[in-house]
């Protein structure tokens, strides 16, 4: 069974429907209508739901878009919808809302009020770009959001701050009295049911946070049963181990995000973080999944190429270990044998004073938006500024998430000088193969490969290369 | 400008309807709780953009258990016709399909998930035939949906040659997609006695109850159609949710159970039309002093596969083909191409934007070449009272050059473009880009007939008071303005005012809710009928307080007095006397725009009830190693006239902006020679979210009380602001000049990302 808290009440739902959106079972089982389908791709933010877990005796919270979260992913959660944040009066978000009149047509409103509720729940401090941040997967057609900005800092001049206890928040009117429930009632969950043995199979599907597969095959997901890899205790681990880091494959973008270790082992990547996707879709996105699905445009793919990362591959609890760079084989082909699975990824952590480590991303639209071109490199020089290690990777550049193996070969006991990067610009524009698309053309890629190339350097020396001597020479070819 | 009006009134307006929003109550077509047995439908659309049907195979999809019908072209009862200007749209494709998402089957099944099964079974062979996607293309075809129309004052041909200046090129703009977060649908049901209600997510209930009555053959009066509301709008339901709404009915009708239709988002990218995307040529002429003496340009629109409203929005398209600007020979000719995409339709601005973005770009275009910034010549040339557009309408009450003065000494504009000149100077891969952008917009119908509307008031015996009205809300808070006008007609709170889902049945004949005129005319018909029962309570309120002169009777905060005197009944009262003593406490008001008039033959008249004006000054950094931008500031100052509600018209100031910067820079709609949409996903097109907004936005009210045809002198506000958008795409060229003066930047919107790294390195 999948059992779970669905706002105030608990809920049993048959596992033959565990592939199911949990919108569909919200509007259409349940019958509850707060929750608007718009998109059916996680780009809209309008089915937002609030999904808490229990972790050490408190629920914390994370936003995610229902449209495209399989029904098994709620097992032991408190999910919660606009439902389940109505009082009799307004609660403070919904009431700052009005005040700055920050919905007109309605349509997306109450994904923004979960959102914006839900950033009380994160146990992060309430403040601006936090509020922002978890609804930066909103979409509004209407507003031009700048209404909703005003009904965010009017929440923060209200609770800003520290983090809010769940007693302030009920006390302060932002939450119904029965949240103060909903661990005890997660805790008794988790003790009545007994955790199923995983047993993996074969064939089918698998099944991680879901954000790719129900955009691509929405379909085969509410018919199969796939099997679910979301939530594995022993896919979550994140740790590190002497000079490597190692995490599982279903550990989440937002888990990583969160997590100091990963943050004291690869260090100011709160801008990289924002670049992919959204808040509910980092919430939900497991790294295996984006790994597994071998898109030649995956950013965390190119941020992990770029760290020259290698994989776990495990079939009958046999476990094989190859770089990551040699997984991918052609367009969506992997060296991944038939019942085999993705378990672990693991890199050496880019240390040392003179280690330099840059992931570069343009889209059309800056945030929440496919790249154009990424790319990541990871530079060691030594003293006298020889290379002595270099891993370049790009996406969109290639059938596969690209590491530039030539190029990255061509760095390694070069200097880290003017010459050596125009040199290597040509290796790039040897070894790529971009073709015109959605995202672009084949030639504004490859100028954007170079640009991108160019900004990783003049992150590790800004005078090492004068750009604007560029002029007069997009067509790079 | 005022003091009191230099910062917004701190007076909280609301929306009346948000408490509503905001918990999730509000109900739109897919939240109506289901009648048992209700169907649900689904089209099955071409996978083909111009061929002829070859054969059809539905037996699968036929025996897969739980679909009701598969319904064809051969099955409709009436005319199979749903065009409005031209009729040349069937509502499903018989011979031929034109466009690739044209509705060939409709499909109705038990429920949504046997219905896409049953889609995925239909197979239809097409022979193909030639596919054309561009509008010049299709010109030089011969593939035209209507006739060509040109506007004409003075003389450009011979004027041209007495310019010191004369700059000629080629303008483009791409489409737009609507994208209100609530997809086109409708929920029809069975009434007794025959006839459908039909519940439709659109903009013109009557154009949706003239359509389905006219495929089911049935006559207006068997068709009821309600609207609780729309989840936005933008244009794209004004005649388009009709094809939607038919299909529901047509399938309810035959079937007799009750049909829910509601598009996917990818079916409804596919399947409706957009914004136009427009290709121009221009020609612009300029004396010494910057005066611009003569502009002529070509206008080349795309208009789909089908007319729908094309012509309409092509000659608002030459209407504001001079912007704001005063020009004394203009000649501009617009073109209706017929292409093989769907049918393109009305959105927000009309063909307005698309004529101003060339004159803009012919603007830019004369201040490159002669080293000088747009605004100098933008400034220059602004209208004043007593000038004549190009349609004959003589400008009066024009705020052109006061938004404009206001503008530069709010913002203090000097300042702002030195502070910008030393951050380029001082930045070697960043640089900043500043463009004015001033507004002109004209209000009504520009098809006169369609500017009238009606209003329906019932005063209950408890005193309160139900409004209906032909008004859609759709986000724009019209309903809201609505209770207003009542409230303050009786002197009632706006809690007194109930306002009505809107309904052909209780407000009839309606045009839609577009062309930012629904407030003016709903709310002048609302008037009128609280001024007719007004006037019939007046006597009565004379009697109860022994006054002769009905003049002087108030109504205000619920009560009913003679001014200057203490005495006093309440509301209440007086209307519980007039029940009694058999008063019509009912009315129906109706309200015509006067004085407009337009005359196609010699294509001139007065066809504006007034005009909107407004400035703004956009700044921009341009990251140029990247190519990537942020805007910093828009800085705005506009005419509302004396706003009735400053939170709602706000509210539209800064959603239209914002769409029309996304329009500028973001929505890159893309079709492929086949005719296939490529931007057919969320994830490929893409509209402004949160971090795109300008770090900064400043609106400021500029107080008009001259124009007596806006309700209660608050000016329309739907569209123009849509307009200041095209600041968007002219600040970021000028940032990207100031990295490479000599790039090479088409004007050709919008302007990606993609274009931005090319120009800079150009």
């Amino acid at each position: 069974m999948i059992r779970f808290i669905l706002n105030n009440q608990s809920v049993e739902a048959d596992p033959k429907h565990s592939g199911k959106a949990f919108l569909d079972f919200l509007r259409k089982d349940e019958k509850l209508k707060g929750m608007k389908l718009v998109c059916k791709e996680g780009e809209c933010g309008a089915c937002s739901v609030l999904v808490g877990e229990l972790i050490e005796g408190k629920v914390v919270y994370q936003s995610m878009t229902s449209c495209i979260m399989p029904l098994a992913n709620a097992h032991l959660k408190h999910i919660v919808t606009i439902e389940g944040i109505n009082m009799e009066e307004l609660n403070g978000v919904q009431q700052r809302m009005v005040d700055n009149n920050g919905t007109q047509c309605g349509f997306c409103t109450p994904g923004f009020v979960v959102g914006m509720t839900g950033a009380l729940l994160t146990g992060e401090p309430v403040t601006m770009e936090n509020m922002i941040k978890n609804i930066d997967g909103n979409i509004c057609r209407c507003t031009g959001y700048h209404s909703i900005q005003r009904a965010c800092e009017s929440v923060v001049d209200d609770l800003g701050g520290k983090a809010k206890s769940l007693n302030t928040l009920i006390k302060k009117g932002y939450l119904p009295a029965y949240f103060k429930t909903i661990a005890k009632q997660l805790q008794k969950l988790n003790e009545e049911t007994k955790k199923e043995k995983w047993e993996e199979r074969k064939e089918g599907i698998r099944l991680g946070g879901g954000t790719d597969l129900y955009v691509q095959k929405p379909r085969a997901m509410y018919e199969s049963e796939p099997e679910h890899m979301y939530d594995k205790p022993q896919l979550n681990k994140i740790s590190r181990v002497g000079k490597e880091f190692r995490f599982g494959a279903s550990v989440t973008m937002g888990d990583l995000y969160r997590s100091d270790v990963f943050n004291e082992a690869v260090p100011g990547q709160e801008e990289f973080f924002k670049l992919l996707s959204s808040t509910p879709i980092r919430n939900m996105a497991t790294i295996g999944g984006n790994l597994v699905n071998a898109s030649p445009i995956g950013d965390f793919t190119i941020f992990l190429l770029g760290l020259n990362s290698r994989i776990v591959l495990t079939l009958k609890n046999k476990n094989r270990i190859i770089d990551l760079k040699d997984f991918y084989k052609d367009y969506k082909k992997m060296d991944l044998k038939k019942g085999e699975y993705l378990k672990e990824i693991r890199f050496d952590i880019p240390e040392g004073k003179n280690t330099y480590f840059s992931f570069e991303k343009v889209s059309q639209r800056k945030y929440l938006d496919i790249a154009g071109v990424n790319s990541a490199l990871l530079l060691k020089l030594d003293d006298e500024k020889n290379i002595v290690d270099a891993h370049l990777s790009a996406g969109g550049v290639g059938p596969i998430p690209w590491y530039l193996k030539k190029s990255s070969r061509f760095l390694i006991g070069k200097k880290f000088e003017k010459k050596t990067i125009e040199k290597t610009l040509e290796k790039i524009n040897e070894e790529i193969t971009p073709i015109s698309d959605a995202r672009g053309s084949a030639d504004y890629k490859r100028l954007l490969l170079r640009q991108l190339f160019l900004a990783h350097c003049l992150k590790i020396d800004e005078n090492i290369f004068d750009v604007s001597t560029l002029i007069g020479t997009e067509k790079v070819n | 400008m005022t003091k009191e009006n230099e910062t917004m009134s701190k007076k909280k307006d609301i929306n009346l309807d948000a408490p509503f929003h905001v918990t999730g109550r509000t109900r739109y077509v897919d939240d109506i709780p289901e009648h048992e047995g209700t169907c649900l439908a689904k089209a099955y659309y071409s996978r083909c953009a111009h061929g002829e049907i070859i054969n059809i195979n539905t037996k699968a999809a036929e025996k897969l258990k739980g679909v009701v019908r598969i319904l064809t072209h051969k099955d409709i009862p009436g005319e199979n016709q749903i065009g409005g200007i031209v009729r040349d749209e069937p509502l499903l494709a018989d011979k031929d399909v034109h466009f690739y998402g044209q509705p060939v089957l409709l499909i109705v099944a038990e429920d949504e998930d046997i219905a896409e099964k049953a889609l995925d079974l239909i197979e239809i062979k097409y022979k193909e035939k030639e596919i054309i996607v561009d509008p010049k293309d299709a010109y030089e075809k011969g593939s035209v949906l209507h006739i060509s129309r040109t506007f004409k004052m003075g003389n450009p041909e011979n004027r041209f040659k007495k310019c010191a200046y004369v700059f000629e090129g080629e303008a483009c703009s791409g489409g737009q997609e609507h994208l209100y977060l609530e997809t086109q649908g409708a929920y029809a049901i069975p009434k007794d006695q025959g006839g459908l209600l039909i519940h439709s997510s659109t903009q013109g209930p009557t154009a949706v109850q003239k359509v389905t009555a006219n495929v089911l053959g049935i006559h207006m009066s068997q068709v009821e159609i309600n609207v609780n509301r729309i989840g936005g709008g933008f244009g794209g339901k004004e005649d388009q949710a009709s094809h939607w709404a038919a299909l529901a009915g047509f399938a309810a009708f035959m079937v007799k159970r009750p049909v829910k239709l509601i598009l996917s988002r990818h079916e409804d990218l596919q399947m409706t039309g957009k914004r136009h995307p427009y290709r121009s040529d221009y020609k612009i002429g300029l004396d010494e002093n910057l005066k611009i003496i003569a502009y002529q340009a070509s206008f080349f629109q795309n208009g789909g596969a089908a007319t729908d409203l094309s012509p309409a929005v092509l000659e608002r398209t030459l209407f504001h083909a001079t912007n704001s600007y005063y020009v004394p020979n203009v000649k501009v000719t617009a073109h209706p191409c017929k292409t093989n995409i769907p049918p393109n339709t009305a959105f927000r601005g009309f063909g307005g934007p698309q004529g101003k973005f060339v004159i803009e770009a012919a603007i830019h275009h004369a201040a490159r070449e002669l080293g000088i910034p747009a605004s100098k010549i933008q400034k220059t040339n602004l209208v004043e009272d007593g000038d004549t557009f190009c349609y004959g309408q003589v400008v009066e009450n024009s705020e052109a050059g006061k938004c404009w003065k206001e503008t530069e000494k709010t913002f203090a504009l000097k300042k702002l473009i030195k502070e910008i000149d030393e951050f380029n100077k001082d930045n070697k891969y960043f640089k900043k880009g500043l463009a004015l952008q001033p507004i002109c917009f004209g209000i009504s119908f520009t098809n006169t007939p369609m500017n009238n509307a009606r209003a329906l008031v019932h005063v209950y015996g408890d005193g309160s008071v139900g409004v209906s009205t032909g008004a859609v809300e759709m986000g724009q808070g019209v309903n809201t303005k609505m209770v207003q006008v009542a409230a303050r007609a009786f002197g009632l709170e706006l809690s007194d005012i109930r306002l009505e889902d809107t309904n052909t049945t209780r407000v009839a004949n309606t045009s839609p809710s577009a062309a930012s005129a629904t407030a003016d005319l709903n709310g002048k018909a609302l008037q009128d009928a609280c001024n007719q029962i007004l006037d019939r309570i007046k006597p009565l309120a004379c009697e109860l307080l022994n006054e002769k002169n009905q003049k002087n009777i108030r109504f205000e905060n619920g009560s009913v007095s003679v001014k200057g005197k203490r005495k006093k009944i309440t509301w209440e009262e007086l209307v519980a006397t007039a029940l009694l003593r058999r008063i019509n406490m009912s009315a129906k008001g109706h309200y015509s725009t006067p004085r407009i008039h337009f005359d196609k033959k010699k294509e001139k008249g007065h066809p504006f009830a007034y005009h909107v004006y407004g400035n703004s000054i956009f700044v921009v950094t341009v990251d140029c190693l990247r190519g990537t931008y942020e805007f910093d500031a828009v800085k705005i100052v506009h005419d509302f006239g004396a706003s009735m509600n400053e939170a709602v018209d706000l509210g539209q100031i800064e959603g239209a902006l914002v769409q029309g910067m996304g329009w500028m820079t973001l929505e890159d709609v893309v079709y492929d020679k086949k005719g296939l949409l490529k931007s057919n996903t969320l994830a490929t097109y893409k509209i402004p979210d949160i971090y795109f907004v300008p770090k900064e936005l400043d609106v400021r009210f500029l107080n008009t009380r001259k124009d007596n045809l806006a309700i209660l002198k608050s000016k329309a506000v739907g569209e123009p602001p849509l307009m200041y958008g095209l600041g968007a795409y002219f600040s970021i060229v000028n940032a990207i000049l100031a990295f490479n003066p000599n790039a090479e930047i088409p004007y050709d919107a919008p302007i990606t990302t993609e274009k931005i790294l090319m120009a800079l390195y150009s």
